[in-house]
């Protein structure tokens, strides 16, 4: 699984960093997404989807390969 | 055919279920994901009543929140003419990148790990406001002793607003809210609240604190309009919603009392209960609203360019393609996202705040009183179907055990 993020359209909605901390953190400055696992681990896959699912503005993408 | 339109005046009248959205809506939500709506103003816009389509144009940016485009959906509100473009700092009416902008200098305030941080001061506040109650003995009010202070004191302190002032802006907020004010009398209320905040930020950048205020203040990003502005939203944001999320949740716990008592049983579930209770009850009963930019069409529905469109929040949560039995209270609902705090670029700023005073704050409350119950009956318990944000006026509660 690959994880990306779009930092440009981020809106600092915290939904990320709430469903899936492991994953995701908060940009002190303005609360924009820091992705902290490109590449998670099985155990946090369907943390991530959940993240991707939750995000509002749609900046997360989880891909399978 | 227009004649038999339902217009925005019924979206907050309630059935027998104080909890369940207004019939009328749920008429309209069973039938169709979109029904035609009649606008005060006479503009036919549509109502979006299914989840899916919802969160769908709540995420695209071909529909638009700037309020010079707006069809206002309250009647007592038809302003004079035409609404101009939102003031400078009222970012809520705009679009990106504007709102991109203001919204960018606040963020950086309200992430998961600054909210976070914020427990054990939400958690003192708290005990000290049920340690008052207790001492006062039963009955009282839940409202007055409970759910608004709470929410009212954290804002206060967050922005660096004296919570001796609140008389000033909870009783205007009140005015700006009830359904049934007019224009004349919300643009009053507003006034006066802009009036007071532009003293106190006039006062703080003679001597900044550590505020939230005073660092937007010295971030030198906002000019004096912007900075009250600014001030105002998060004012009124901040204590209205959550005090009425606060109330209200505690109403429908003590309603549900299968619910509570596993409540009661596993304090760790109160994240979820928290999402739950906020799907269920969906404070903002009027609903979000929209215009559409251009001819849109989507999941099949065909938008014109310049349709008002009114999200009903309450009706979308409520969604049975989306939640099993949605009309059932359940806290141990597999969270599957909800739209009580909106969806796209505007949604809730401050939700990451509500939900830990909503953990804390529910949490406090049934350890502390773990006999509370309803002093009235509860078909007594006076309704918000008059605000726009829905709650309870007044929530009497007894009890005769207290847990230190």
């Amino acid at each position: 699984m690959k994880v990306t993020v779009d930092r440009e359209r981020c809106c600092s909605s915290g939904m990320c960093a709430l469903t899936a901390p492991k994953l995701f953190d908060q940009d002190d400055e303005d609360g924009r997404v820091v992705l902290l696992i490109a590449e998670p681990p099985e155990e946090l896959h369907a943390a991530a989807r959940k993240a991707e699912s939750f995000c509002p503005c749609q900046v997360i993408t989880v891909s399978d390969d | 055919m227009t004649e038999t339109l339902p217009s925005e005046i019924t979206l907050s009248a309630r059935g027998s279920c104080p909890f369940d959205p207004p019939p009328e809506v749920t008429e309209q939500a069973k039938a169709r994901p979109i029904t035609p709506i009649r606008f005060p103003d006479g503009h036919i816009g549509q109502l979006i009543t299914n989840y899916t389509l919802a969160r769908a144009v709540l995420a695209d940016p071909r529909f638009s929140a700037r309020q010079e485009l707006r069809h206002i959906p309250i009647p007592n509100r038809l302003a004079d003419g035409e609404m101009g473009p939102a003031d400078p700092g009222m970012f809520i009416r705009m679009d990106p990148p504007q709102h991109t902008r203001y919204r960018r200098l606040l963020t950086g305030q309200f992430t998961v790990r600054h909210m976070n941080l914020l427990v054990p001061r939400i958690e003192r506040i708290t005990a000290e406001h049920l340690d008052a109650m207790a001492e006062q003995g039963p009955p009282a009010d839940l409202v007055k002793a409970f759910a608004l202070p709470i929410p009212s004191l954290v804002i206060c302190e967050l922005l660096g607003v004296p919570y001796s002032d609140r008389e000033v802006f909870q009783q205007h907020t009140s005015t700006m809210l009830r359904l049934d004010s007019t224009s004349q009398e919300v643009y009053g209320a507003i006034g006066k609240v802009n009036e007071y905040l532009d003293g106190l930020v006039e006062a703080k950048k003679a001597s900044p604190a550590e505020d939230l205020l005073s660092g937007l203040i010295t971030g030198g990003e906002l000019n004096q309009e912007e900075l009250v502005t600014i001030g105002f939203l998060l004012l009124v944001a901040g204590h209205e919603t959550t005090a009425n999320m606060l109330g209200l949740g505690s109403f429908a716990l003590l309603s549900n009392p299968a619910q509570l008592a596993a409540l009661r049983a596993d304090p760790t579930l109160v994240d979820g209960a928290v999402e739950e209770l906020l799907r269920y009850l969906s404070i903002i009963q009027i609903g979000i609203q929209r215009t559409a930019l251009e001819d849109v069409d989507l999941d099949g529905h065909h938008f014109k360019k310049g349709d008002g469109v009114l999200i009903s929040v309450p009706a979308a949560n409520r969604d049975p393609e989306r939640f099993e039995h949605p009309e059932q209270l359940n806290i141990t609902r597999p969270n599957t996202g909800h739209l009580a705090f909106g969806h796209g670029v505007h949604q809730c700023l401050g939700q990451q705040l509500a939900r830990i005073e909503m953990r804390v704050g529910y949490r406090a409350l049934f350890e502390r009183f773990p006999d509370l119950r309803l002093a009235i009956p509860a078909d007594e318990v006076p309704m918000r179907s008059d605000m726009a944000i829905y709650g309870v006026h007044r929530l009497p509660v007894m009890w005769e055990e207290v847990r230190q």
